[in-house]
């Protein structure tokens, strides 16, 4: 009895520090964030006191905002400011839309949100299953088929096919609507809430602009889902491959056990904890792919929020979009290394 | 005896002869291989016509025929074997030329990348401690950010061209590199062989550059190969958002981005570089698969 608690707080004492060790990790790689994207702030050959004011400014209004924007300070000084400011949510505003850039980013963000989710199912549904099909037909035609349509994932520019979907699906067949999020006639048919369309089209039973809504995003969220699909049929694969080569897995064959619940039950169940790191990190990928995806797709999310703003030399929104890209990107990091640890009880035993 | 036995020979009697006959082994192996093979050939035929582009452009790249009659002529036309775009320009030449500006991001990227990861790896690996500290954990912040992103900003920052492009992506480009070659490092730090080069009073910076990066290279050039053709959908992901390379340059990236606004009634303005990109950035992965499965035993299932 006493044995046993006496285990467990070690093992909760270890798992405290594993913890705290994460944290660290995570706060120097946002520190980091930070300094990087305050150097490439720095290094712009823009003048930021110029952007401000105009470039007819007399010299007095132009020295005042100078000292205001505390560019008379060491850099560090400079680093400090910036950190106070980040920390309060203090962006700066954006030049194109005159608004903080926060709001800016709220904004826009459940578009990609909704994009990137959506993507990753499609990504899931499809890849894992190509992935065990291919594992159990190693070195077949399912197998090859497989390999082939990842190989074309890794090697299409994720532009261009969103333009040649366009112009098969859109422009030549119709089967799904163009550019854009929904159409104007169904703009007003339901009251945003979330930001998430099809969400809350669905909660208020609006399903003529639901059905508007799901052909707008069905393209770029195939789009996105093959990319992940690419990558994530192969993990799986892999890790199939490993699992079908486990004793378990003889044994139950030789008890007798029908082979799809060997596949689908034995196998995938132990497979299943590193994949779920991998579709966590895929999900994080798409936020890679949907800058370029979203300029094709005219799709209003984060990723054309700081295409545009590249476009008009807009460095405030630039910096703030890729320093809340960076911290999702640490974060959906920092998630899958947590499931990890949560999920398999073997490394959860070995920590 | 024949050069292929002498190639071959179990008991080599020089250093250049085992040396020959491993590279000779590999080739081997990579032979036998057929769609790494046909991923070497697209390399090589990248290579041969961006040497030769003056001689196979049938057009000139950047200065296009008469407005009037020869804008946006379908593919199949008399003379223009993949059509004209906007400007009148042959759509042919202008890929043929754009294998140069290819070339040359990936082949940049690579000579400044590379050192960099090997410098920033090996040293972080071979000194340990807070070193490695401090090194790793500015890597793993680089890694932090999606690449592309990084690029942008990068951009943003330098301003658009290709010479800022290549740069951007080089600068994102090394973490991977400097993970690889500090992970090398560690499994070779405190063999034998090292520490007799110290014995003997060789410098740490000697044991680094003569003893330790030359084991690295391998899996790091592997490494390179499979990343090249990301490094080229970077380059043509910046080229269409009008980052990278600037118009009139053939930029195959910027050329899709300039036949959008033609997509519905003249698609083969937008298509035919992306069909281009898609091509090369296959072969550099064809190639990439082969040689890792060749080099890396690890990796082989």
């Amino acid at each position: 009895m006493t044995g046993t608690t006496h285990l467990r707080g070690r093992r909760g004492a270890l798992w405290l520090g594993k913890f705290a060790r994460l944290v660290l990790t995570v706060a120097v790689t946002f520190f980091g964030l930070l300094l990087v994207t305050f150097l490439i702030g720095r290094i712009v050959p823009v003048d930021p006191v110029l952007a401000v004011v105009g470039d007819r400014a007399p010299k007095s209004v132009y020295d005042r905002v100078y000292i205001e924007l505390g560019l008379d300070k060491p850099l560090w000084e400079q680093f400090w400011m910036y950190l106070q400011k980040v920390f309060t949510g203090d962006f700066g505003i954006s030049f194109l839309s005159k608004r903080p850039i926060v709001d800016d980013i709220a904004r826009v963000f459940p578009a990609t949100l909704e994009l990137a989710t959506v993507g990753i199912i499609i990504g899931t549904v499809v890849g894992v299953p190509a992935g065990i099909w291919a594992a159990v037909r190693q070195g077949k035609w399912p197998d090859q088929l497989v390999r082939v349509l990842g190989l074309v994932g890794y090697s299409a520019p994720i532009f261009w096919l969103g333009l040649l979907g366009l112009l098969v699906f859109y422009a030549k067949l119709h089967w799904v609507a163009g550019p854009g999020r929904i159409d104007i006639a169904y703009e007003y048919a339901f009251t945003p809430k979330t930001g998430l369309i099809l969400w809350d089209t669905a909660m208020q039973g609006q399903w003529g602009a639901f059905a508007n809504a799901f052909s707008h995003i069905i393209l770029p969220a195939s789009l996105l889902g093959y990319f992940s699909m690419a990558y994530i049929s192969r993990m799986t694969r892999s890790f199939m491959l490993a699992e079908l080569a486990q004793e378990y897995v003889t044994t139950a064959r030789v008890k007798g056990v029908p082979e799809w619940r060997i596949v689908w039950v034995h196998a995938l169940r132990n497979a299943a904890v590193p994949l779920v790191t991998v579709i966590a990190l895929s999900y994080a990928g798409l936020l890679e792919g949907s800058v370029l995806t979203e300029t094709v797709f005219a799709w209003p999310g984060l990723g054309q929020y700081l295409t545009n703003s590249l476009q008009n030399a807009d460095m405030n929104a630039v910096l703030g979009g890729t320093l809340v890209i960076g911290a999702i990107f640490v974060g959906l990091n920092l998630l899958s290394d947590l499931l990890y640890n949560v999920l398999d009880p073997r490394v959860r035993r070995r920590a | 005896m024949s050069t292929r036995a002498w190639l071959l020979s179990d008991h080599p009697t020089s250093r250049r002869q085992a040396r020959l006959g491993q590279s000779y082994r590999t080739w081997l192996a990579l032979r036998g291989n057929w769609l790494a093979m046909v991923g070497l050939a697209i390399v090589l035929a990248l290579v041969l016509v961006a040497v030769f582009a003056p001689w196979l452009a049938p057009y000139d790249p950047v200065v296009g025929k008469d407005l009037n009659t020869s804008r946006l002529l379908p593919p199949l036309s008399p003379g223009h074997l993949l059509g004209t775009d906007d400007l009148a320009r042959d759509i042919l030449s202008r890929l043929i030329y754009g294998t140069r500006l290819t070339l040359m991001v990936v082949a940049l990227v690579a000579v400044i990348a590379t050192p960099i990861g090997l410098l920033v790896g090996t040293t972080a690996g071979y000194f340990g401690g807070w070193v490695d500290t401090v090194l790793m954990r500015f890597t793993d912040v680089v890694l932090a950010f999606p690449r592309l992103i990084l690029a942008l900003a990068f951009v943003a920052a330098l301003g658009p061209g290709i010479e800022n492009a290549i740069i951007a992506i080089a600068i994102t480009s090394w973490p991977p590199y400097a993970r690889l070659a500090r992970a090398e490092t560690l499994t070779i730090r405190d063999s034998d062989f090292i520490a007799a080069t110290r014995l003997q009073g060789a410098s740490s910076t000697r044991i680094i550059w003569k003893h330790v990066v030359p084991l690295c290279m391998s899996s790091v050039i592997v490494r390179v190969t499979l990343d090249m053709a990301g490094i080229i959908l970077t380059a043509a992901g910046l080229g269409f958002l009008g980052l990278g390379a600037q118009p009139p340059q053939p930029e195959w990236g910027a050329m899709i981005a300039g036949g959008r606004r033609f997509l519905i009634d003249q698609w083969w303005v937008a298509t035919m570089p992306g069909i281009a990109i898609f091509i090369v950035s296959l072969g550099f992965n064809l190639l990439g698969d082969g040689l890792r499965d060749v080099l890396d035993p690890k990796g082989r299932k």
